[in-house]
């Protein structure tokens, strides 16, 4: 019912509308065409002024309101953000310039020059001068800003330090998972047609496979694979692998001002230094539920929207004792070869049921 | 209407129309030539244009559907549910599926049905001829042609709408490997190949257009009609075919490429790819990247090809308006020049996080900062312009400046993204969409509107009504501002594109409220917006009639047709033309139309 009867208000607003349109119109004959173009010019000229005046009011009001919901009010999570943020506040601060003066001119001119019965035009048809100023000037500070920009992306895309932890992260519709590379420190090979998503989701090569002439690589067999959620050390480099088992997804962390493509075939990378650990981050943000989100950025398929990782920055003896705990994917998969399994062979049976149970769930996620 | 029929030294040209109405003896044309089959330009333009407020139509309406999803995402429309049925929106809420599905149409039809065929096709088509002083296009034939490909692309994307899985859903790039894997997503199955195929119709309507327009433009200029006399539209939409012309054909490529990846076998982008509930696939050695070159090739420099002809337009009609010569006409001609051949430099841009070589990508970052000289040059001169003019707010004019500030916050806001340094932030996030949506989407629409409220005395021999259009315009500024200036803030959170809901987001949730405000603009712009349309369609009927040739004052040779002109355009002989195209208020004198010969006591510009 309240269906019909908005259907029928707004189809009476138009029908108002209309009337008056009409009426305007018929007016207008009455009144001779020069007075009503001379009236409605100085309404629209009128507005004109006016939308300058309440838009200006209007960005204020709008920056009051919405400027403590952006990333801007919280420093960035990662030493490579704070470079993002203060390249993107100088850019701010030039075409925050520009705009004002631009749109200001704009709409003063419209108004200011308005047509008035005396009021003869200057005919201008070019000035050297000022067409060579207004393209020198923006050609000079474009130059500044791209010199700016390129040395931080040159920084944010080289090398990553020595020291630096590896990580890699793929993406798959509709989740992430990591892999750290274990105690040899070596991510081992993987090979997508080896991927069984109950035991093996990234394809690690851990056997020998004569029809796709593979061979077992023991780096595999220390690697550390999870979903869902990824621990990293605070103050410590990071360099994700990022590679994709399906379509195109996205590495996105908000927070971090960074983010990177995950492509299927093609491993991508991007390093970035944590700065903040979670807890510290809940304590500046003032949020007890933050966390850091990863957010796919690469539309991937109906679920796109609920592609959520989590990232755990924690301090380094956080981290280790956490790592002590984690058992390498190679165990999940071939319980049999798992040391603890064999220490206590008579409880073998139990560890042989919970194992399937985890790889389910792992599964499942 | 009638002296139309009667009109037209050049009405034989539509016998070349070869179908079973050809009737040599006969001037009279039947209802099929001179309306549905026509081969008369202005006949197409209107052809393009009725069909291009349709998409617009449609298009505009996706965009409620799904912003009514993310405004209001615990809501239940039930009655939607009615009309749409099980499948667009279910227990009374979009489903993702639909949601997806309304994103990428609504962006397709926008940019291309709407804003190429629409926009371009529209104007030109009316204009070409008509300001350069010919009769019809080079090539009539191919020029309906183009119209009918362009019918056959939308009924087609139509018909996509209602297959059982659904229309595509990867969004408008339709990047590989979700668009060429049937199994990755319900809307890349059959969907997908009825979008392919209607964007290949598409492809061959334009290029069908386009050569039709630049071998025009080179060759029936009328008797001293020099390129520097050119009207800046024709310039602009000369440089929009040209675009269209050399990128177009780079897209068909990629989509060749991608329907032999979907029905062939081959693997151009398909590697190493595991599909769940499928396995993993035989393809290896492609790359899901080369797609993206081949897709931005033509997508960026389709940003150019829709905005080209709105400031072309907004030249024209500022200068008429603002009675003055536009400033710095050969710097106007420069700047498109430059967008011309910087917009197939900068394409690598929207790739600066694919895994695209860094050092490639700064190469990108220079040039497609260079692109912002042009625009700020041209910006000036619309300033510039402006200055110490007698400004007449026709419903044209005022669409015109409107065109001017939105260009100018969407414009700025792509030297942010333009830097690689703030990209890798900023990329696929709300600011993305606030800025394309604003410098290209509603500028160029405010372009289009500029157009058709200014060109329709001379398309009908009617006016729209300008209540209306006052109303019209002011709702859809101040609207368009209103959903696209909050975005700034939503991307600066880094809130991502194409979310179905965000609630579940611990990062972008707090944007519930704002997502709430923007929504209900939409649907009240989308209302003012039913104002144009119906404003058209009555005016076309029963608009107040045009009693002078020329009711704008403009100088152009348009304005020297009769008010209703007919197939040929000039009754007799087409005029000579003897100056440019901007000399109002020169010598004291108001306007002077370009077919007057030069004074001997004339002042030089």
């Amino acid at each position: 019912m309240t269906i019909f009867l908005t259907i029928a208000v707004i189809v009476l607003v138009f029908l108002v509308i209309f009337q008056i349109a009409k009426a305007s119109e018929y007016v207008g004959i009455l009144k001779g065409e020069k007075e009503t173009r001379q009236q409605a010019n100085k309404i629209n000229g009128f507005l004109m002024f006016g939308f300058l005046v309440l838009g200006l009011i209007g960005l204020y009001w709008c920056n009051e309101l919405l400027f403590k919901k952006t990333l801007l009010v919280h420093p960035s999570a990662s030493v490579q953000g704070e470079k993002v943020d203060s390249i993107l506040w100088i850019t701010l601060i030039v075409t925050g310039a520009v705009f004002l003066a631009t749109q200001i001119l704009l709409f003063w001119f419209a108004f200011r020059y308005q047509e008035k019965e005396n009021h003869k035009p200057f005919y201008f048809p070019h000035n050297s001068k000022l067409e060579v100023i207004w393209t020198v000037i923006p050609a000079i500070v474009l130059t500044i800003l791209v010199i700016i920009g390129l040395r931080d992306w040159f920084y944010f895309t080289g090398d990553a330090p020595k020291n630096a932890m590896v990580v890699e992260i793929t993406g798959k519709q509709f989740g992430w998972i990591f892999r750290y590379p274990g105690e040899d420190g070596i991510l081992g090979k993987k090979y997508y047609k080896e991927i069984d998503p109950a035991t093996n989701s990234l394809g690690l090569v851990w056997k020998n496979d004569s029809t796709l002439h593979l061979k077992d690589d023991p780096a595999t067999h220390d690697d550390i694979v999870m979903e869902q959620t990824l621990y990293l050390v605070k103050g410590k480099p990071v360099k994700f692998i990022i590679g994709s088992r399906d379509v195109i997804h996205d590495v996105g962390l908000p927070q971090f001002r960074l983010k990177m493509d995950a492509v299927p075939g093609i491993p991508t990378t991007m390093w970035l230094t944590p700065k903040y650990t979670t807890e510290e981050m809940r304590k500046i943000t003032d949020n007890p539920n933050f966390d850091y989100e990863i957010a796919c950025d690469q539309l991937c398929g109906n679920g796109h929207y609920s592609m959520k990782g989590i990232i755990k920055v924690v301090s380094q003896e956080d981290f280790d004792v956490w790592m002590a705990k984690q058992k390498p994917y190679y165990y999940l998969a071939f319980p049999d070869k798992d040391p603890d399994n064999k220490k206590v062979d008579s409880t073998a049976k139990p560890t042989m049921a919970t194992n399937p149970l985890k790889n389910k769930a792992i599964a499942i996620k | 209407m009638s002296t139309e029929i009667a009109l037209g030294a050049g009405a034989g040209l539509s016998t070349e129309l070869a179908t079973e109405h050809h009737e040599h003896h006969e001037h009279h044309q039947s209802f099929i030539t001179k309306y549905v089959f026509s081969t008369d330009h202005k006949m197409i333009s209107k052809q393009f244009l009725i069909t291009g407020i349709i998409w617009a139509f449609l298009g505009g309406l996706m965009s409620v559907l799904f912003r009514l999803q993310l405004g209001y995402p615990d809501s239940h429309f039930y009655w939607l549910q009615d009309v749409l049925g099980k499948f667009w929106v279910d227990d009374g809420r979009i489903t993702p599926q639909a949601y997806y599905a309304l994103v990428t149409i609504h962006g397709t039809v926008m940019i291309f049905f709407v804003l190429t065929a629409g926009l371009s096709g529209t104007f030109a088509n009316f204009l070409i001829p008509l300001q350069i002083g010919a009769r019809d296009m080079a090539s009539p034939f191919m020029n309906m042609l183009s119209y009918w490909f362009f019918l056959a692309a939308g009924l087609v994307m139509l018909s996509s709408l209602f297959v059982e899985t659904g229309p595509f859903s990867g969004g408008w790039v339709a990047y590989a490997p979700l668009s060429a894997l049937r199994d990755a997503s319900p809307g890349s199955k059959s969907g997908m190949d009825l979008w392919l195929i209607a964007m290949i119709l598409f492809v061959v309507s334009s290029l069908l257009g386009g050569l039709n327009y630049v071998a025009t433009i080179l060759n029936m200029r009328t008797k001293g009609m020099s390129m520097t006399r050119l009207p800046l539209t024709i310039w602009a939409l000369f440089f929009t075919a040209v675009i269209g012309i050399l990128s177009f054909p780079v897209l068909f490529s990629g989509f060749i490429l991608l329907i032999f990846d979907r029905n062939f076998g081959t693997s151009f982008y398909l590697s190493d790819i595991f599909i769940n509930g499928v396995g993993a696939l035989p393809n290896e050695g492609g790359t899901a990247i080369l797609y993206q070159h081949l897709f931005w090739f033509l997508g960026h420099p389709e940003v150019y090809i829709v905005l080209l002809p709105a400031m072309g337009m907004a030249s024209e009609i500022m200068s008429i308006n603002s009675r003055k010569p536009i400033f710095g006409y050969m710097a106007m001609i420069g700047s498109l020049f430059a967008i011309c051949i910087l917009s197939f430099l900068v394409w690598a841009h929207h790739m600066f996080v694919s895994g695209l070589n860094p050092f490639v990508g700064s190469v990108f970052v220079l040039l497609t900062l260079l692109i912002a000289v042009p625009s700020a040059i041209k910006v000036f001169n619309w300033l510039t312009t402006l200055w110490r003019g007698n400004i007449r707010f026709t419903p044209g004019m005022l669409f015109t400046i409107g065109f001017v500030s939105l260009f100018i916050s969407g414009g700025l806001t792509g030297i942010w993204l333009g830097d690689s340094a703030i990209d890798i932030h900023l990329h696929d996030t709300y600011f993305v969409i606030a800025h394309f949506h604003l410098v290209m989407g509603v500028a160029s629409m405010f372009g289009m509107f500029a157009g058709i409220y200014h060109w329709f005395p001379k398309m009908y021999g009617r006016y729209m009504n300008n209540t209306l259009a006052y109303i019209h315009f002011w709702i859809t500024l101040v609207g368009a501002y209103l959903i696209f200036w909050p975005m700034h803030y939503e991307g600066l959170a880094g809130m991502p594109r194409r979310y179905y809901d965000y609630s579940s987001w611990e990062s972008f949730k707090q944007f519930a409220e704002l997502n709430r405000f923007i929504s209900t603009v939409v649907i009240i712009t989308f209302a003012a917006q039913l104002l144009f349309i119906f404003n058209f369609f009555y005016s076309i009927f029963k608009g107040r009639k045009v009693t002078t040739k020329n009711p704008w004052g403009a100088n152009t040779l348009e304005w020297t047709t009769p008010i209703n002109p007919g197939h040929g355009n000039w009754d007799g002989e087409i005029p000579e033309v003897h100056r440019w195209a901007y000399d109002y208020n020169k010598d004291g004198r108001e306007f002077i139309p370009q077919t007057e010969p030069v004074g001997a006591d004339e002042s030089q510009h």
